[in-house]
């Protein structure tokens, strides 16, 4: 296995989707190579850091704005129909 | 991993029977499925769009879309998926009539060479969240995906933000799951880069 093949395996990796057999030569090739060793912890960091942080918080007073202008549409929309 | 499933064991989501009672016209059962997701659509649409605004605007007409037309929804997808589908061409549409804005297509904007090696960077030591405090990281995180081309950005939110499966992705966008998986890698990888200028050192000799 090589970079590029290393590279293509990477999300079913992640996923936990990949064959014994391919899993084998990931590891093989992570063990050989410190490139995608970085690559393959850098991602998985990247992935972490955004599952561990809302960048876009709904505030309860947005939510609760969001809410009630929703259900009027909604209950207007029913009255027309 | 094969599911081991005996026939009619299968689990039902409870969506599905609060649609049903929604389709039959109880507007409280419709309400306890907007309290449910509509923090999710509000994110997603305000990742895809990248405007507070809009994203108001477009959690409100996906909802009242959804509302509309809850007859034609067949239960063959989740409720929530069907949900973010809406949300997701509202969002699209909506990047479209902005003239700031020149890609806005699932497909533009993805013609990166496949399986081209990223540029090397060193770990990321310490950990991105014991060097910046919290709102640093929130304004490096939010800068960092507003750089992705829209396509890339809405596949890493469905998938890696909002969590859903590939195939639901898949299902969500209207695309293969080999296109998904492929967009998916592309984005990340790209994040990784553009965060690694922050959150790595380059390693010695190389170039910028």
């Amino acid at each position: 296995m090589n970079c590029t093949d290393f590279l293509s395996q990477l999300t079913d990796y992640f996923d936990g989707q990949i064959s014994p057999e391919l899993l084998a030569e990931v590891r093989t090739h992570l063990g050989e190579c410190d490139h995608c060793k970085v690559v393959l912890n850098t991602t998985r960091q990247t992935i972490e850091v955004y599952r561990g942080n809302e960048i876009y918080e709904v505030s309860d007073e947005l939510r609760e704005r969001l809410h009630s202008a929703i259900m009027s549409k909604c209950s207007a929309a029913r009255k027309q129909a | 991993m094969p599911a081991i499933q005996s026939p009619g064991t299968e689990e039902v989501h409870p969506d599905v029977a609060l649609v049903a009672r929604a389709k039959e016209g109880d507007t409280s059962a419709f309400e306890q499925l907007v309290r449910q997701y509509e923090r999710q659509i509000f994110r997603v649409a305000q990742h895809i769009t990248q405007n507070r605004e809009d994203a108001e605007d477009i959690t409100q007409d996906t909802f009242l879309k959804a509302y509309e037309k809850l007859e034609q929804f067949q239960g063959n997808s989740k409720f929530s998926t069907w949900l973010v589908r809406i949300a997701v061409n509202e969002s699209l549409m909506r990047l479209r009539k902005r003239k700031t804005s020149k890609t806005v297509s699932m497909d533009e904007d993805v013609q990166t060479e496949e399986g081209s090696i990223p540029r090397d960077f060193a770990e990321w030591r310490p950990n991105p969240e014991q060097i910046y405090d919290q709102n640093e990281l929130g304004n490096i995180l939010r800068k960092t995906i507003q750089g992705l081309p829209p396509g890339f950005r809405t596949v890493f939110t469905l998938r890696d933000i909002e969590n859903l499966s590939t195939e639901e992705t898949a299902e969500a966008l209207g695309l293969s799951v080999p296109a998904v998986k492929s967009r998916l890698l592309r984005a990340r990888l790209q994040l990784r880069e553009r965060l690694s200028r922050y959150f790595g050192q380059r390693k010695e000799g190389q170039p910028a």
